[in-house]
């Protein structure tokens, strides 16, 4: 490497590496939106209200539909 | 950090590096955009609660068989988690679960993007993508379906607004995924300029059409302060603005202090 660039230049990171984590963390962030955007609302894993009521605000200004 | 080869290419990066930093980064655009929700987002809220209750005390009147199901839904008295709490605390949660979970997703769509969309640096990079997943992710569904405050929207229509809506997202990020890699691949024919612009007008026009051949509801109660709905409405807006774009700049700032960190051990 020279020393007149700032950063090295970008080397892509090999799709093989990033599946893994794209799966695993990627199932969790989704169920995280999942629970602030429509739990309780259209679709629900739990009963009862208390989820909806909870994010309710939350939810509302993401503008996801809430009820 | 397992980069002790100097032979090998310093900004490889891993992704659980790439993770950690996109979770903090959601963190602090949660805590944000919470903040700016709860300066601009929650009057028009309150004010909308306010005229939902009150609606509903008048809605004897009505003949309407919905409305039922409304007060069932939403009965003003039993609430498991108080108006007080859910305008802070509740907001509060909310905002930073979204944000986490955001921030995680967009720190695995920065490790496929990393040094595969052209020729920008790694912090243009990861602020080009928080403009894309802004644009495709919340400005585009919430022009086809805007976001709506309590008392807008009827609560018979939820499953298929909420299908829709997800719908559009979905569709509208499958698209700028398209255009991304079109452009890539016309860049070499057409130059970068051009396959930009040409991909971008490609994905507006398509979204536009996508938008125009969907179902749309007009819920808005008459008599409905306007100006409520347009307040709530930008503030909706200005909310995932604040979000994204901390998530953005955080993580391009942890990254670049993660790529600096780097640099000595390749010299």
């Amino acid at each position: 490497m020279t020393h007149a660039v700032a950063l090295p230049t970008p080397v892509s990171i090999p799709v093989r590496q990033i599946l893994p984590y794209a799966l695993f963390a990627g199932i969790i962030s989704l169920l995280a939106l999942y629970f602030v955007g429509a739990e309780q609302g259209a679709l629900a894993i739990f009963d009862g209200t208390y989820v909806h009521e909870l994010v309710h605000d939350a939810r509302h200004l993401l503008g996801f539909p809430c009820h | 950090m397992p980069l002790t080869d100097t032979e090998a290419a310093p900004a490889t990066l891993t992704v659980r590096s790439l993770l950690v930093w996109g979770l903090l980064a959601g963190l602090v655009g949660g805590l944000l955009a919470f903040g700016f929700a709860s300066a601009f987002g929650e009057p028009s809220v309150d004010k909308a609660i306010a005229i939902e209750e009150s609606a509903g005390a008048e809605h004897t009147h009505g003949t309407d068989p919905a409305e039922h199901h409304h007060d069932e839904t939403a009965p003003a008295e039993e609430e498991e988690v108080s108006r007080a709490f859910q305008s802070t605390g509740g907001l509060g949660i909310g905002a930073v679960a979204y944000g986490l979970g955001l921030g995680g997703l967009f720190s695995l769509a920065f490790a496929f993007a990393y040094g595969r969309i052209g020729p920008l640096t790694p912090r243009t990079t990861a602020l080009t993508l928080a403009g894309l997943g802004y644009v495709s992710v919340v400005l585009v569904p919430f022009l086809a379906y805007p976001a709506n405050p309590p008392a807008v929207g009827k609560p018979e229509t939820i499953g298929d607004r909420t299908a829709l809506f997800f719908g559009m997202i979905g569709i509208s990020l499958v698209l700028v995924i398209a255009a991304v890699i079109l452009a890539k691949r016309l860049t070499p024919r057409i130059g970068g300029w051009w396959a930009t612009v040409s991909t971008a007008i490609g994905y507006l026009v398509a979204v536009t059409v996508v938008a125009k051949l969907l179902p749309s509801f007009q819920e808005v109660p008459e008599g409905f302060p306007g100006n409520v709905l347009w307040d709530f409405r930008v503030a909706s807006l200005g909310t995932s603005a604040v979000l994204w774009a901390g998530i953005g700049l955080v993580f391009a700032a942890l990254l670049h202090r993660g790529l600096t960190k780097l640099q000595p051990q390749a010299v």
